[in-house]
């Protein structure tokens, strides 16, 4: 029988908001020397800076999302043993990971479709975010690559800030209407 | 606006845009720019409201937030209906509607003031001792007969149509006031590199410098004129990306760690607002130093009838003058104990007004002001107090008298002086509200004679008249000094948040160039010492002096019940113009100075916020995420009725045409026990529980032994908290040896997720082991019945469905439909059963493919409420419905989860207290009712004996109740007490209808006892 076609959860979108394709995702658990050769394994210099993101190729290639929309491999640090890892659907991490981590203490956990990725883009978008999240999203205080967990209103999200007006969020399923519908409601007094 | 627009001496109005408003019905104009009090006053309409209580007539008594009377309604339509607003803060458009309010049948002729006559009837705390008997009158009769002839506006009677927005922001300095100490402070603080927020709850920035004359103050104001100065500093502040400027915007509450709360009103001044703009924008900004600069208000004098309409503030009267260009009489008494006055005396006269006299309560004022007024031949005459006024809907005259060297007022020698006009002054009072709602300290200054800001408790500062500096120079350097050293803090602490230890406030420079101004708390003399009657100490509650010389009377001695039984300060407008008055008349009736009589503390809103505010987004879809399982769309489609359990929709019964609920779930249930039914339980709670040490770790959990449970086994496990008690359920999975699928209650996942990661982390740090919740990536399809695996045999590949390769309880990893899958061979219906897991994001496409697969066999999709029943045919518990945090696994019939041989567990060594083992503990039972029709209620009492009167103590009581298509009879859980041991017994449960039913206790297991069925 042939594959299915993932469907994400769906959004409402807007003009600063939009969904990213289906991309793969774990959830990394484990100390230092764990992390340093699961990057390795990635081919990505995973960050020890706490909400610090690590992204495969050049810097800025998380930017370029914008335009393949696809995510590219890359590693955001969550606490100081926790790391998400993300990358374009297809890309098998378990095939990697799991022979470079044998014999280290780890927890290795796929979680690709638990959430879904949005993008909120624009001169707009910090404003948009300080709607409903608290955190200071001032380039002194949020810089481009920092990554945290944090709320959007009433939902748990995953920030990740990829350029200096493009934020990627990372959102729990069953929260992507809610959050997405807060955003698009947000957006109406500056979408013209 | 340009810096000489408004040179003219016509105010800061713009002339050439009249606007066309209604007030109470009539046609009126103003001008652009003005205020429905400034207006209103143009338009020579002083009486503007009714009293609180005794249903006075008032007029406008300040210019600002301050305003006690000029409470009024604008209407925009039936929706659009807003109460109480300060018509000193309603921004005029064309086609502004406003009203009166607390009158009937109009504001010149008012029922009401019927009160005015009973006043000596009413006094404070009247409804405590009058209206106690008999005692059901006052929740009948007498509260909603005084709230009626009480009050306010009225609330609308429709729903908000309007949007109400959020924004979260961040600065190195919130400045709070835009008069001349904030704007030189966030200038300072701007110039210093810091992101400055400045806030003013008027619609300019500019505070009482928009109050000045054009022109005025070229000396001090760095030599340029205060409007130009004002202006120039705006547009310097408003050119700096690292400043945002917010008019329009109240700060109206300071929460711990520097978290000010402000609303910023967006349309209410439009008269066409845009229906994509939000009408009011809620800022929460957190600050690293907060400045506040929010002035001072002028404090009333307190004398007979110093309520009348005509009657207003000096300071009051001097800004309509020269802000608005709005002369607010012809002929003017002004009565004062502070120069201030005299000011104010001076521009009303250059626009007009005839200064009838200068009264002075002081013996001798030497003030410049006094002597400015004296030169320009303005009557002055000291040592004068006012006893009494005239005028029904506006003063036609006061009466003066004198005071000899004691104070004490001459019987003879009175005046009557006719006016249009009183103006009164008794000083400045600091505006501290948001210093003090910052628990920071007050302290009482002498020179000042007010409270003013004392020892910090937060990152804060004050500066200018807020803390007692005056004089215009002296205010701007405050405001500056103050501004560059926020900046310098905030710049130093960055990143490390220290409490500061120096006192801010009190270790900046005391400002010498201040002059006392004069200053007057409590209740102007009167003859014979009578404290007077109808001295209002508090207009919008309308608490006299009376009132407060009786509550002293009748033993209340402390600030805080003064203030409770006499109402004062406690209306909308919390005091600004009465507190200090209280204070100080009471210190004077107890012989005590005024700091030991104290202060209440300043709570937040500083002015009324609307509720809308506050709820910003979070009402109608937005009120809370509303979670939806991968296969919902399809649910509704196919006509489920949803319910809410938590935050998720889940699908509750799928009717048919024709169908109740009873009826569906009856089909439902026979579904799955004769072919297949199809559930979805994708929101059950799923934790991967993965490390070298999760065996360890799941055996110190869960009641249950874990090391014997092999990979691709499943298991029911049993979740306690440390009391004992049953806490959560769920199957665990084991998928490798160092790796746990460990799934919990819908309701349970993120509770129990925490309390695990509580454990490992503060108990059990030492364990190698991680959490990650799942409970979103996989759909769970739950295939049901006896034809279950006839369904997926045709769907799955690569997992032997038979039952000696997957026997009940066993998981196994193939695929469904060509993606990945994890199956367990589960059941909580007592049939052969299978959980298909697939990624969610497959979650619908795999529900369809298992839907069509079973057609054959009549598959029928069923909700929770036959879920509830299949699993209570068979006495499967749901957690929070047979438990209530009070059961131990035992009570439940779970007393063989329990892993005997283990050292320990969460909750093992409560389980072992005598109590957990007495026998006549609730435990779980069948009932089942002598008439097979009749469906207990749930939470129902269980009784001994037929008909019992209270007071009895019940057996226990019903837990789940239904009725059953498949044994054709009702049937219930219970708790009950010694349970177990009654089987057989007839119990009585008492129903809403009324009379007892007889119940006999059976076995809570009511359908296929053996399990037979399970293993097919």
């Amino acid at each position: 029988m042939a594959s299915l076609i993932r469907q994400s959860a769906q959004i409402t979108a807007c003009s600063f908001v939009r969904q990213l394709a289906p991309a793969v995702r774990y959830v990394l658990r484990g100390g230092p020397q764990v992390l340093t050769a699961a990057g390795k394994a990635l081919g990505l210099e995973i960050s020890s800076l706490a909400c610090r993101a690590a992204t495969q190729g050049a810097p800025g290639a998380a930017n370029q999302m914008a335009v393949a929309d696809r995510i590219p491999v890359s590693a955001l640090w969550l606490g100081p043993d926790e790391q998400l890892l993300l990358g374009p659907d297809g890309r098998d991490f378990a095939a990697v990971l799991i022979p470079a981590l044998r014999d280290m203490p780890h927890s290795l956990v796929d979680v690709s479709h638990r959430q879904t990725a949005l993008e909120v883009s624009g001169p707009h978008a910090t404003a948009l975010l300080s709607v409903g999240c608290p955190l200071d999203l001032d380039l002194a205080a949020c810089p481009v690559g920092m990554c945290t967990r944090t709320v959007l209103a009433k939902a748990e999200i995953v920030l990740w800030r990829t350029s200096e007006d493009v934020f990627h969020l990372e959102v729990w399923r069953s929260f992507a209407a809610y959050v997405s519908a807060f955003l698009a409601e947000a957006a109406r007094e500056i979408a013209r | 606006m340009s810096a000489d627009s408004h040179q003219e001496a016509l105010g800061r109005v713009d002339r050439a845009h009249p606007i066309r408003f209604t007030f109470d019905g009539r046609a009126l104009s103003g001008f652009q720019g003005d205020t429905l009090a400034s207006a209103l006053l143009r338009n020579g309409v002083h009486l503007v409201g009714r009293s609180f209580k005794y249903h006075r007539p008032r007029g406008i008594l300040a210019a600002g937030s301050e305003e006690p009377n000029a409470l009024v309604t604008v209407r925009r339509d039936d929706a659009r209906y807003t109460p109480n607003l300060r018509a000193t803060q309603v921004e005029i458009y064309d086609g502004l509607e406003a009203h009166s309010q607390n009158r009937w049948p109009s504001l010149a002729v008012d029922f009401g003031g019927i009160n005015n006559l009973l006043a000596p009837f009413i006094p404070a705390g009247f409804y405590y001792k009058t209206f106690m008997w008999p005692r059901g009158a006052w929740n009948a009769l007498y509260e909603p007969r005084i709230r009626a002839a009480a009050g306010l506006g009225k609330s609308p009677a429709l729903a908000d149509p309007d949007r109400y927005t959020n924004r979260f922001a961040h600065c190195d300095v919130l400045v709070i006031g835009a008069g001349p100490s904030g704007l030189a402070a966030a200038l300072a603080a701007a110039g210093a590199g810091a992101r400055v927020i400045l806030c003013d709850e008027q619609a300019q920035l500019g505070g009482s410098l928009l109050a000045e004359p054009a022109g005025s103050h070229a000396s001090l104001l760095e030599g340029v004129a205060a409007d130009d100065w004002q202006a120039r500093a705006v547009a310097t502040l408003s050119r700096n990306p690292r400043v945002t400027l917010l008019p329009r915007t109240t700060a109206f509450g300071y929460f711990p760690h520097n978290l000010v709360g402000l609303n910023q009103r967006l349309t209410d001044h439009q008269e066409l607002p845009d229906p994509e703009s939000p009408r009011e924008r809620q800022w929460q900004v957190r600050a690293r130093e907060v400045l506040l600069a929010t002035g001072a208000i002028e404090r009333p004098l307190v004398f007979p009838g110093n309520d009348r309409p005509g009657i207003m503030l000096a300071g009051a009267a001097r800004t309509y003058v020269n802000r608005y260009g709005a002369v607010p009489g012809s002929r003017a008494v002004v009565v004062t104990a502070c120069d201030e006055a005299y000011r104010a005396a001076l521009d009303l006269q250059r626009a007009g007004v005839y200064i009838a006299l200068i009264a002075d309560i002081r013996d001798r004022p030497q003030g410049a002001l006094v002597q400015a007024a004296r030169a320009a031949g303005l009557p002055v005459q000291t040592g004068t107090t006012v006893v009494g006024t005239t005028g029904r809907l506006r003063v036609t005259s006061v009466d003066l008298a004198r005071t000899d060297s004691h104070g004490e007022v001459s019987a003879e020698a009175r005046q009557t002086i006719p006016c249009d006009l009183l103006l009164m002054s008794g000083g400045y009072t600091p505006t501290v509200h948001l210093y003090s709602q910052s628990r920071s300290k007050l302290s009482w200054d002498d020179k000042t004679q007010a409270f003013i800001p004392g020892e910090p408790a937060e990152r804060v500062r004050a500066a200018g008249a807020c803390r007692g500096v005056f004089a215009l120079q002296a205010v701007l350097a405050d405001g500056a000094a103050a501004g560059a050293a926020a900046a310098a803090d905030a710049k130093r602490f960055k990143g490390v948040k220290p409490i500061r230890t120096a006192v801010t406030g009190a270790d900046q420079a005391p400002c010498a160039s201040d002059p006392p101004l004069g200053t007057f708390s409590g209740a102007l003399p009167q003859p014979g010492g009578a404290t007077g009657s109808m001295a209002f100490v508090d207009w919008q509650n309308d608490v006299t002096t009376k009132d407060l010389a009786l509550a002293t009377r009748e033993g209340f001695s402390s600030v805080e019940h003064l203030k409770r039984y006499t109402t004062t300060g406690m209306a909308t407008d919390q005091g600004k113009t009465s507190n200090l008055n209280a204070l100080g008349f009471v210190a004077r009736e107890l012989d005590k100075a005024i700091p030991q009589v104290g202060f209440t503390t300043f709570r937040p809103p500083y002015t009324p916020v609307t509720f809308a505010s506050f709820a910003g987004f979070s009402r109608g879809s937005l009120f809370d995420p509303i979670r939806c399982t991968p296969t919902h769309d399809w649910a509704a489609r196919n006509g489920a009725v949803f319910e809410d359990v938590g935050l998720w929709k889940r699908a509750r019964y799928f009717p048919r045409r024709g169908e109740d609920i009873h009826a569906s779930v009856a089909r439902e249930c026979l579904a799955a026990r004769k072919s297949c039914g199809l559930f979805d339980a994708s929101t059950l709670g799923k934790i991967e529980v993965v490390g070298r040490d999760a065996v360890m770790f799941m055996n110190r959990m869960y009641v249950n032994a874990w090391a014997s449970l092999a990979v691709g086994r499943c298991r029911y496990g049993v979740l306690l908290r440390d009391d004992g008690f049953v806490f959560d359920d769920g199957v665990v999975a084991r998928t490798a040896e160092d790796r746990f699928h460990v799934t919990t209650t819908t309701g349970g996942a993120a509770r129990v997720l925490g309390l695990m990661e509580d454990y490992l982390q503060t108990e059990w740090s030492d364990l190698s082991v991680w959490l990650t919740s799942t409970t979103e990536q996989w759909a769970v399809i739950a295939v049901q019945g006896p034809n279950s695996r006839r369904v997926l045999e045709t769907l799955v590949e690569g997992v032997d469905l038979s039952a000696q390769a997957l026997p009940h309880m066993g998981v196994a990893r193939g695929r469904i439909c060509g993606v990945p899958m994890m199956l367990f061979r589960v059941s909580f219906t007592g049939e052969l059963g299978f959980e298909v897991n697939v990624p969610a994001d497959f979650g619908l496409a795999v529900w369809e493919a298992v839907y069509a697969a079973g057609q054959n066999y009549d598959i029928t999709p069923y909700g929770t409420e036959a879920m509830h029943v299949l699993r209570a045919e068979k006495g499967y518990i749901i957690v929070g419905q047979e438990t209530d945090g009070t059961v131990t696994p035992d009570d439940v019939g779970l007393g063989w989860a329990l892993g005997k041989t283990k050292p320990d567990f969460v909750g093992k060594r409560s389980l072992q207290r005598p109590a957990m083992s007495v026998p006549d503990r609730k435990q779980l039972v069948g009932l089942q009712t002598s008439d097979p029709h009749v469906v207990l209620d749930e939470g129902a009492q269980i009784m001994q004996e037929p008909n019992q009167r209270a007071p009895v103590r019940p057996l226990g009581h019903v837990t789940s109740s239904y009725h059953s298509a498949l044994l054709g009879r009702s049937i219930a859980l219970a708790l009950v007490s010694g349970g177990r041991a009654r089987q057989g017994q007839t119990l009585y449960v008492p129903t809403t209808g009324g009379g007892d039913v007889a119940v006999k206790v059976t076995s809570p297991v009511f359908y296929d006892p053996e399990g037979a069925r399970l293993n097919g």
